[in-house]
């Protein structure tokens, strides 16, 4: 398992790409760390990587992911999860039912799906919550329960979107570990954006975006 | 998209086209130049200064009441009820307020004789421009509103008072001429249905001769064949006069800017004063309840003989009297059905852009056509087309005309909403394996649970109060509680019209609670769906 980016850059219609080719291989259980100044494009780039690229905005190259090209296909066909920062939750659904709604459909009949969940719970540590609302968790409580979500889904790859960013600076570096040993136990390649330089030196490979013109 | 542009063409466009040119067809009969119509320029002069004056004046006081409510979104919650009101209600209240007999004149007349004046229908149209503008108002400070909530407002008046400026000086010379741009097509909704109203007309304005649109419904619905050609050429006519009117306003717009950016020039700093804003709000809120309140006295009163300020006898007895249980069950089913095909419309074209990416070019042409034509100009021929195309004068005609007049409205409510959507939300589910058809139903429609009420409740609201869309498409086969309000008003028994003056008003007032009360409860344990969505 591994996910491959082949000299991919985004560019608006008619424009100038956003940021010079990029080209990265991460293993499956690695993370790869963008890094970059505000603007260059990292967020937008993930975008592309999961297929929520916006209308007027294309992107060139290969994404391989496990030998399959992922540009073809639709978002939800990729099995590539997504975490944003603030990690919103569906607010109208409990924890439990947002986490339902994730949990791959392979997993048949109700007592089997609830036991999937109250298990991804208790990993999280937040045994019991099924019912609670979304709205009344921590910043750190809503990451652990987005990133169950993300990973019931069976993903081949995750994508994370400066989701420690708001989290204050003794959780972070908690709730990172329990994220990135999450990602490793689950054997999935993973790709980072952040600002933040212990981030990047949580993960296994770092990666910053050159701007389009460096590359003339 | 193709599929999609076609079912709004032939849903809306068409019949709004179709009737227009059969109206058009109609006005060209040979017939049509042989019948005279007496006091038809009278009745010009009146539609013109009703139907402009109404238009300045509210957007005249809308300017003021926008800036009192702008931080007040507790007091926006009153604009509501004035929208749901139906126009036929209000203006029943209104004739009851302020004629001669009124409860107006009872509270400071002396004498045991009304006087001898003309208040409601009035040669002038006085009480007919009140009605309007109490109508409107309501409507452009909403918009308004809306409008205000896309700017950063807070950074304008900061830089406007630090140079010294008054809020009210900013407001007019500097933020309101930025917001007109979006304003511009509510105005002229609100000018072509002044020009062409016909409910509030019958109820308030005069009857010898009447505004135009009036003369026209009585030519179509005259025992004289002919006199039909006559009513479409002038039909026709006040299509001419719309147009004109509108140019003209376009036009005025246009000279006025240089003029305040004249005065904007001069730097000359106000100071510190009323709006006016809060004496508008107050007195339109005063005004419309005491319209309601006139209402409700009059449905129970038994013996209320002048000058006595409150009813002699009082009982319940009106209300078991009358049946009007079967123009509720109409008024319930032609409603209801328009709304939900407006809703289904609605969310199919907003759903189809999602998928497709795109706005759909020209789209805010066809739908907002129903209400940017004075509909006396193409209802009739609606009708006609309706009976062409097999679809007898009826139940079904009724709410295909009111869905040409109560789809704009929802999609103006939903529109915004759904646009504004959290995208991180969609894209979450999606990368979540969720597919389109998930999204829309698990996702985007549960996120737009109270969005979605709301506009059913404007479109319901809407449809309530259609008076001509029920009358000429139902042929007099469809009796809903507006036509019956406006037909029992000119009757003699006041306590008759009241009564459906106010159950006219308490389906759409009670489908507004509805659409808050409803999401409310369901998200009593979500907090995140609470508040402004």
């Amino acid at each position: 398992m591994s996910l491959d980016l082949v000299d991919v850059t985004v560019a608006p219609a008619g424009g100038m790409p956003l940021f010079a080719p990029v080209s990265a291989h991460v293993e499956a259980g690695r993370c790869l760390c963008l890094i970059g100044p505000s603007g260059r494009g990292k967020s937008t780039l993930l975008s592309m990587i999961g297929g929520h690229l916006p209308r007027g905005l294309t992107g060139t190259g290969q994404v391989v992911l496990n030998g399959q090209n992922l540009l073809p296909l639709p978002a939800e066909a990729r099995r590539v999860g997504l975490l944003f920062q603030d990690a919103p939750l569906f607010p109208h659904l409990s924890v439990g039912d947002n986490l339902a709604f994730g949990l791959a459909a392979r997993i048949k009949g109700r007592g089997a799906r609830r036991a999937a969940i109250a298990e991804a719970l208790s990993l999280a540590g937040l045994a019991g919550f099924e019912a609670r609302d979304p709205a009344t968790l921590s910043g750190g409580q809503r990451v652990r329960v987005a990133l169950m979500r993300a990973l019931l889904a069976e993903p081949e790859a995750i994508l994370l979107d400066e989701p420690f960013a708001r989290l204050d600076t003794g959780l972070r570096a908690e709730i990172r570990a329990f994220v990135l040993s999450h990602i490793r136990a689950q054997a999935i390649p993973a790709v980072l954006v952040s600002h933040d330089p212990e981030d990047a030196a949580a993960a296994d490979h770092v990666l910053a975006l050159a701007p389009w013109n460096a590359n003339i | 998209m193709i599929w999609l542009r076609l079912l709004l063409a032939g849903g809306i466009a068409a019949p709004v086209l179709a009737g227009l040119a059969l109206t058009l067809a109609m006005a060209l009969h040979p017939e049509a130049a042989g019948y005279r119509v007496a006091g038809w320029q009278t009745a010009l002069r009146l539609t013109l200064v009703t139907g402009v004056g109404a238009t300045v004046l509210s957007v005249a006081l809308s300017v003021p009441l926008s800036l009192w409510l702008l931080p007040k979104a507790r007091a926006r919650v009153w604009l509501a009820p004035f929208l749901a009101v139906p126009h036929a209600t209000l203006a029943l209240g209104l004739a009851f307020l302020v004629a001669p007999s009124g409860w107006l004149v009872r509270l400071v007349w002396p004498f045991d004789l009304p006087p001898a004046i003309v208040t409601v229908g009035d040669p002038w149209g006085v009480a007919l421009i009140l009605g309007l503008v109490l109508k409107e108002v309501p409507f452009l400070t909403l918009v308004t509103l809306a409008a205000a909530a896309q700017h950063p407002l807070e950074a304008h008046f900061a830089a406007g008072q630090s140079l010294g400026y008054t809020r009210r000086q900013i407001w007019r010379q500097v933020v309101w001429p930025i917001l007109y741009p979006a304003l511009r097509l509510p105005v002229f909704i609100t000018l072509a249905f002044s020009l062409s109203v016909v409910d509030m007309a019958l109820l308030l304005g005069p009857s010898h001769p009447p505004t135009l649109a009036v003369q026209i419904l009585r030519l179509f619905t005259a025992a004289d064949p002919d006199a039909r050609f006559a009513g479409a050429r002038l039909a026709m006519g006040l299509l001419l006069v719309t147009g004109a009117v509108a140019g003209l306003w376009w036009a005025a717009g246009a000279a006025l800017a240089p003029l305040s950016r004249h005065r904007l020039r001069r730097g000359l700093r106000q100071a510190r004063g009323p709006s006016g804003g809060a004496l508008i709000g107050v007195s339109g809120l005063m005004l419309g309840g005491a319209a309601l309140l006139v209402l409700a006295l009059w449905s129970v009163a038994r013996r209320w003989s002048f000058p006595a300020v409150l009813p002699e006898q009082m009982s319940f007895a009106g209300w078991q009297r009358i049946a009007w249980v079967e123009p509720v069950g109409e008024t319930l089913l032609t409603g209801l059905a328009a709304t939900a095909i407006s809703l289904v419309l609605a969310l199919l074209w907003l759903e189809v852009e999602d998928r497709s990416g795109a706005r759909m070019r020209g789209g805010v042409l066809i739908v907002m056509l129903p209400l940017l034509l004075p509909q006396i100009a193409f209802l009739q021929g609606v009708a006609e087309g309706f009976v062409r195309l097999g679809l007898p004068a009826g139940r079904g005609a009724v709410i295909w005309a009111e869905v040409l007049f109560v789809f704009p409205y929802v999609m103006i409510a939903l529109a915004g909403p759904w646009r504004a959507m959290d995208a991180q939300q969609i894209a979450s589910a999606a990368s979540l394996g969720a597919g389109p058809a998930r999204r829309f139903w698990r996702v985007k429609l549960a996120l737009m649970l109270r969005p979605l009420l709301t506009a059913a409740a404007v479109g319901f609201a809407v449809a309530c109060a259609q008076f001509l869309a029920v009358l000429l498409p139902g042929a007099g086969r469809v009796q809903t509680l507006a036509t019956e309000a406006v037909a029992l008003a000119s009757g003699a028994d006041r306590r008759l019209a009241a009564l459906y003056g106010l159950v006219l008003a308490a389906l759409p007032l009670l489908a507004y609670a509805l659409a808050l009360c409803v999401p409310a409860w369901l998200h009593r344990d979500r907090r995140g769906m609470r508040g402004e969505r």
